[in-house]
Parts: structure tokens; sequence; C-alpha cells
């Protein structure tokens, strides 16, 4: 099997571990990138109604790169458990959604 | 653990076999004992509130006593009587007909039991210790906040106990249907109880964490000095019913969902046809379990939403009723021209249809916002929600441990007896509750200790009340055929009603280990597919072979008790803090279970092929 098969998947594998790590590396600056403006963000003073938004959508960003690029759910056979985590987050959602809308305001 | 020669046992040995136990056909039977028990408790407390209303101005029992008594009938027959006998249907079927030997997780399903257990035993201490839970089963704030003694301090440590145990046995039973399916069992060809309870585990996974933080939120409030429902400290009553109701709505489609399901196979294995439309059904319950998550807030029209959002959640509610429409008419189209065999199970069901879409009516009218206004917390909810959980919930429950009998206990319930079982039941049935949609059109509010005799509420109350002891009456009959079954009744071999689905291809009561070989499946109902094409038996999908077993154990118990002792301990410190102590002790045995399941290595053992060849397990 491994002189058969050894060198075209095996390449394959490698070179798409390559691309998996770059994509985990490239990622992971940005992390660091949005993390420091935040922080800068912050530290400026900026006007707060500014600042929250841009906050708030980096971390949804952040939330996206950790669950695709370091918890591999952009790779096959995470279906089910994207099905799931997406109803989980709708019905937070909306519960926040009724919360902020008809209880708060 | 050769079970070869299977002898008498002692009652000892029996008893620490079921405490120990992590089978989902003896742990359905736990829960059947459990949940029964609960039901019958339930109906207790009922009839006393029945007997209360039965003439007007009744001194029968006080106003405190009344208040406790609805309040423990409405929560025991939610959370200890209607969800367990639902888990006793889903353990024992379940694994059964996805063609699995057991739940993915064994010892978690035996968790997930012992926590509802001593959850339910929690909450009825209260009974012996000053007094039940007095604020409804929805304890809403402030009145749950300010209620006075421990009652609802009892609510909120037995639910919190026993909701842990619902959210075990849901995630368990995802698990074991994305994971264990049997070679072809592909999901558009499970049997419509399992996609039912499918979906249903799923609302079980995300409506009870609302239950779990509310509980909480309350628990700090009562217990801890937290302020999270005072509004003079800057907290909002509101929040407790949104959180509850998040929980709540979802929780009667959780009720109602796996009964749905049920009285699919039923219907199709007693009209000898494959099930109308199954895809639409099986499209209507996964729509069914999507809407349940935006309406709850139909139970709050009266709290002062607004106009928008009442709107909103009007026209999302009244959107419920198409894919139950569908269901109800796909059920009467699997009947029509099928070969009827009018069996206990199949009359249940029969009764159900329009019971069930009587209920439904109501529903659509209460979803009305500008029309609930009149009817809200009057007898018209209180008919519509008993029309939905007696007439749909009950009633599954009854057709479905008739249907699984077999499974359970290796016999046939007499059809005689559950025939004479059944029409008081329904007769009575509707006398009860169809006369208090009226009784609440007249204007009786519900929770009402007393009417006074000039309200020509009378005629009513009475005809309620008889229809009570009506349904009593069934309920008595129903226990005495399981006596007389058990003590005169043949057993009943494989197969006993000509069934379609992989549960009835194992001998009733099936071997411990469910089936020798997992079987191969072809089709929708799998089992039928077979006896069409003449082979009468589901081919074998492997070789026979060693099987592997988990250990019987005990730590689930001891991880319940812990939690237990530590919500007595809970309750009391707010007299006195000495208290603390039990609830640390509590928590200690808690953690000290849960190490030792992590540290000990428990591999399960092998059922030998040998073995098997000579009959292992079977009776
Ligand atoms: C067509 C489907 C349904 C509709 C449109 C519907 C609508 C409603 C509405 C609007 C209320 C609130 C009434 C009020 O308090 O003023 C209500 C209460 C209730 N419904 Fe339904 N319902 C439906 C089906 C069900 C089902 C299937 C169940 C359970 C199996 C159920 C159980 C309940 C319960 C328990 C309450 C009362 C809760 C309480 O206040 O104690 N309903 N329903
Ligand atoms: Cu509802």
């Amino acid at each position: 099997m491994e002189k058969y098969a050894g060198s075209t998947s095996y390449e394959f594998q490698k070179e798409k571990n390559k691309q998996d790590m770059k994509f985990q590396l490239v990622t992971f600056a940005c992390m660091i990138v949005f993390t420091l403006i935040s922080f800068g963000l912050v530290i400026a003073e900026f006007n707060p109604m500014f600042t929250i938004p841009i906050i708030l959508l980096l971390a949804c960003v952040q939330v996206g790169f950790q669950l695709y690029y370091f918890m591999h759910m952009s790779h096959k056979g995470h279906s089910l458990p994207s099905v799931f985590l997406y109803s989980g987050i709708f019905v937070a959602f909306i519960t926040i959604l009724a919360m902020v809308t008809i209880v708060w305001w | 653990m050769s079970t070869a020669t299977v002898q008498k046992r002692g009652f000892g040995a029996t008893l620490w076999d079921y405490l120990t136990t992590v089978d989902h056909k003896k742990i359905a039977i736990l829960y059947l004992v459990a949940g029964g028990f609960f039901f019958l408790l339930g109906g207790l407390e009922a009839l006393i509130i029945r007997i209360q209303l039965i003439k007007p101005d009744n001194e029968f029992i006080s106003a405190g006593l009344y208040n406790q008594m609805f309040t423990m009938h409405g929560t025991t027959m939610i959370f200890l009587a209607a969800m367990p006998l639902i888990f006793t249907l889903m353990n024992i079927a379940l694994p059964l007909q996805i063609g699995a030997r057991d739940v993915a997780f064994p010892f978690l399903n035996s968790l997930g039991f012992w926590l509802f257990a001593f959850g339910g035993v929690l909450l009825n201490l209260s009974w012996f210790f000053g007094g039940a839970p007095d604020a409804g089963w929805t304890a809403y704030a402030p009145l749950s906040v300010q209620s006075p003694g421990h009652g609802m301090d009892f609510y909120v440590m037995g639910l919190q106990i026993s909701g842990a145990g619902t959210l075990i046995g849901g995630i368990n039973f995802l698990v074991t249907i994305v994971n264990m399916r049997a070679p072809g069992m592909t999901y558009m060809r499970m049997p419509m109880f399992t996609w039912a309870s499918f979906v249903t585990s799923i609302l079980i996974l995300f409506a009870f964490p609302a239950l779990t933080v509310g509980l909480i939120l309350m628990m700090f409030d009562r217990m801890f000095g937290a302020n999270f429902f005072d509004p003079t400290m800057g907290g909002n009553v509101i929040i407790w019913e949104h959180l509850f109701w998040i929980f709540g709505h979802p929780e009667v489609y959780i009720l109602i969902l796996p009964v749905f399901g049920l009285f699919s196979d039923v219907i199709s294995t007693f009209s000898k046809k494959r099930l109308f439309g199954y895809s639409a059904m099986v499209f209507a319950t996964v729509l069914i379990g999507f809407l349940g998550f935006m309406v709850w807030a139909h139970h709050m029209f009266t709290t002062g939403l607004g106009a928008v959002a009442n709107s909103i959640f009007a026209v999302a509610t009244m959107a419920i009723a198409v894919p139950t429409g569908i269901k109800i008419f796909n059920w009467l189209f699997t009947m029509w021209g099928g070969n009827i065999r009018m069996t206990v199970p199949m009359l249940w069901a029969v009764g159900f249809i329009p019971s069930f879409t009587i209920g439904g009516f109501g529903g659509v009218m209460l979803a009305v916002a500008a029309a609930d206004y009149q009817y809200h917390d009057t007898y018209f909810v209180v008919g519509h929600f008993h029309y939905v959980i007696v007439g749909g919930v009950v009633f599954g429950i009854f057709a479905g441990i008739t249907y699984w009998w077999p499974l359970l206990f290796g016999k046939v319930l007499n059809e005689k007896l559950g025939k004479i079982a059944f029409w008081p039941f329904f007769i009575g049935f509707h006398m009860t509750f169809f006369i208090q949609h009226i009784l609440g059109l007249m204007g009786m509010p519900r929770r009402y200790w007393k009417f006074q005799p000039n309200e020509s509420l009378d005629i009513g109350n009475l005809v309620s009340t008889i229809g009570a002891f009506l349904m009593a009456i069934g309920t008595i009959v129903f226990i005495i055929n399981i006596i007389y079954t058990a003590l005169k009744e043949e057993k009943c071999g494989t197969d006993p009603w000509d069934g379609r689905t992989l549960e009835w291809t194992v001998p009733s009561p099936p071997p411990f280990y469910n089936f020798k070989q997992i079987p191969l499946v072809r089709g929708l109902d799998a089992l039928w597919v077979e006896k069409v094409q003449g082979n009468g038996e589901m081919t074998p999908a492997e070789p026979l072979g060693d099987i592997h077993m988990p250990n019987n154990t005990f730590i689930p118990f001891m991880i319940s008790l812990g939690l237990f002792i530590a919500g007595i301990g809970f309750i009391y410190q707010v007299d006195n803090k000495q208290w603390l102590i039990v609830g640390i002790a509590g928590l200690l045995i808690t953690f000290i279970s849960m190490f030792v399941r992590s540290m000990k290595d428990d591999l399960g053992y092998h059922v030998h092929k040998e073995d098997l060849e000579k009959g292992a397990g079977s009776k």
C-alpha cells in the first residue's frame, strides 16, 4: 500500500498540511492584529458608539477564524456539528434579540 | 458473565441489578416505574383539586393547600410523569429501531435516570417539610421569590437536579441516533418515532439551558440574597417569564413530538400500510421543532409586550398549526384504505386524532393576541392545554406502553382489559376538559380555589369533576391489566403485532445485547421490506462475533445522591449557616464519585461467540 499510494496521496497530504499550516499562521497573525486594534481603540478613547460595534465585529470574525481554521470546521465531515452550532447560535440570537428589544428597551 | 443459565435470583440481587444497570431496556423499566408512580401521585393531586371544585363555596381543602396542590400537580405531571414516561418509550424503542446494541453512553443513560429520580424525590419531600411549592408550575416572579417557607426552594433545587438528568438524556439520544444507526439505516429510512425523538432531543438540548439559567437566577434570589427579579434593586420580573417560556414552549413540543412519532408508527403498523407522506412527516416534525423556538411570548400576550411584538408572536404561533395539520391529514390518509386492526394502541391512536385536533383549535384561538386578553388566565387555557397534553401526550403514553409492552416484559397486555381501560378514560377526558373551555368563556379564572353559588358555574364544575373520576377509573383498570397480564398471560415471542420496524426483529423481551448480529437495513420499514420479499427476517450486516458490553456501575447513583444531599443543605442554609456543611458534604460525594469514574478504567466485557451460539442471553 505504501509503495503505491505513497507517491500521490502522501504528496497530496503533505501539500494540504502545508496549506493548513499557512492558513493557521495567517489567521493567528490576524487575530493578534485584531486584538491590538481593539485595545488601541479603547486606549485612544474613541467615541464608544464607534468602538463598541467595531470590537463586536472583530470578535465575531475571530470566532469564525477559531472555528474554521483552528477547530477544522472547514474540513469535510463537519456538516452535522455546523448544523447544531448554527441552530444554537440562532436560538441564542433570538433570545438576546427579544430581551434587548422587548424587555430592556 | 455468561447468562446462559439464568436462575431465579433473590430480591436483593435483582434490586442491586437495577440500581447499577446501564442496559437501556432496564433503564426504560426504571423510568416506567418512577414515572408511573409520579403519574399516580399527580393524578391524586388532580382529584383533590377537582373535589375542592365539585360544588360552590366548598371547604374541602384550605386556600393555601389548594395553591400547593395545583402547583405540585402541574410540576409533577410535566417534569416527573410525562417526561420520564416519554423517556421510557425512547429508551425501550429507540436503540432497537435503529439497530443498535445500546445507547451511545450507557453510563450517562443511568446517570440521567438517577438525577431525575433524586430531583423528583427532593421536590416531593417538600410536602413533609413545611409545605410544597405554591406559586404555580410556572413560578412567576415576584410571587415565587416572595413565597414564604421553603416550598419554592424545593422547586428550584428539585427541578435543577432533574433537569440536568433530562439534558443528559437528550444529548445521549442525539449521539445515539447520529452515530449508532445500523448499516443501511440512512436518516430518511428511520422510523418516525426515531425521527421525532431526534428532533425532540435537539429541542431538549436548546431549551433546557434556558430553564437552568432561570432556576439559577431564582436560586440566587431566594437563597443567596441576589436581586435579579427585584425591580426595586434594578432587577426585572419579566426576565423570569421570558426564560421560563423560552424553555416552556419548546418543552410542550418535547412532550408531544415523540408521541406524534409513536402514533405514526402505530397507525402505519395497524393499517398495514406504509406511512402516508413519510418525507412530509419528517419535514413537518423538523419545522415544528424550528418554529417552536419562536413563539414563546404567546404565553405573555397580556404582560404588555406591545402591539408589534404581540403580532409577530401571534403569527408565528398560528404558523405552527400548518405542519401540525399536515400530520393530522397524513395520519388520516395512512388509515384510508388500510387494513385496519383495532388493537388497543390503535384505539388510543384513533381517539387521539380528534381529541388533539380540538386542542389545536383552542390553541389557534388563544394565538389571536387580541382575543387572548379575554381567554388568558381563565379555564379556557386550562381546557386547551389539557386537550393537547392529555389527549395527545397521555393517550400517546398509554398507546406506547401498550405497544412496546412486549419489549419491556415479553407479554402483550390483555386486549380486552385494555379496551375497558380506554373507554372510561376517553369519555371522562372529554367530560372533564371540554366543559372547562366554556367555564373559561363564562369568566372562571384558572387557579381558582372557590367559586360562589350564584355564578352559574356549578353544573360545569360538577361535570368536570365526574369526568375526572372516570379518568381515574380508566387508569385503575389499566393497572389491573398490568397485574392481570403479569399473572395470567402467556409469553408472546417475537413480533406479536406483525410489525414493520427493527424493534420487532428481536425476541420479546430482547436479550441484553439486543442483536446477535447487527441487521442490514434495505429500506424504510426495514422488517416489512424483508417480509414483502419473502425473507421474513433481516440479513445480518456482520458475521457472528464477540459482543462488547459495558459493566454495571453504582457511580451514577452516588453522583445523584450527592447532589440530592447538597440540594437539601443549600435549601436549609438560609435558616442556619451550619447546613452549608451538609451542602458541601453532598457536593464532595458527587465530586469524589466523578473522580473515581474518571480515574478507574472500566473497559467492559465481551460476550463470546461460542456462548452466543449456545443461546446466551435469550430466555
Ligand atoms: C396548534 C398548536 C398550538 C397553539 C396555536 C397553542 C397556543 C397556545 C397559547 C396562545 C397559549 C397561551 C394561552 C394563555 O395563557 O393565554 C397556550 C397555552 C398552553 N399550551 Fe398551547 N398551543 C398549541 C399546542 C400546544 C401543544 C401541542 C401543547 C402541549 C403538548 C400545548 C401546551 C400548552 C400549555 C401547557 C399551555 C399553558 C401553560 C400555562 O400557562 O400554564 N399547546 N397555547
Ligand atoms: Cu406555548
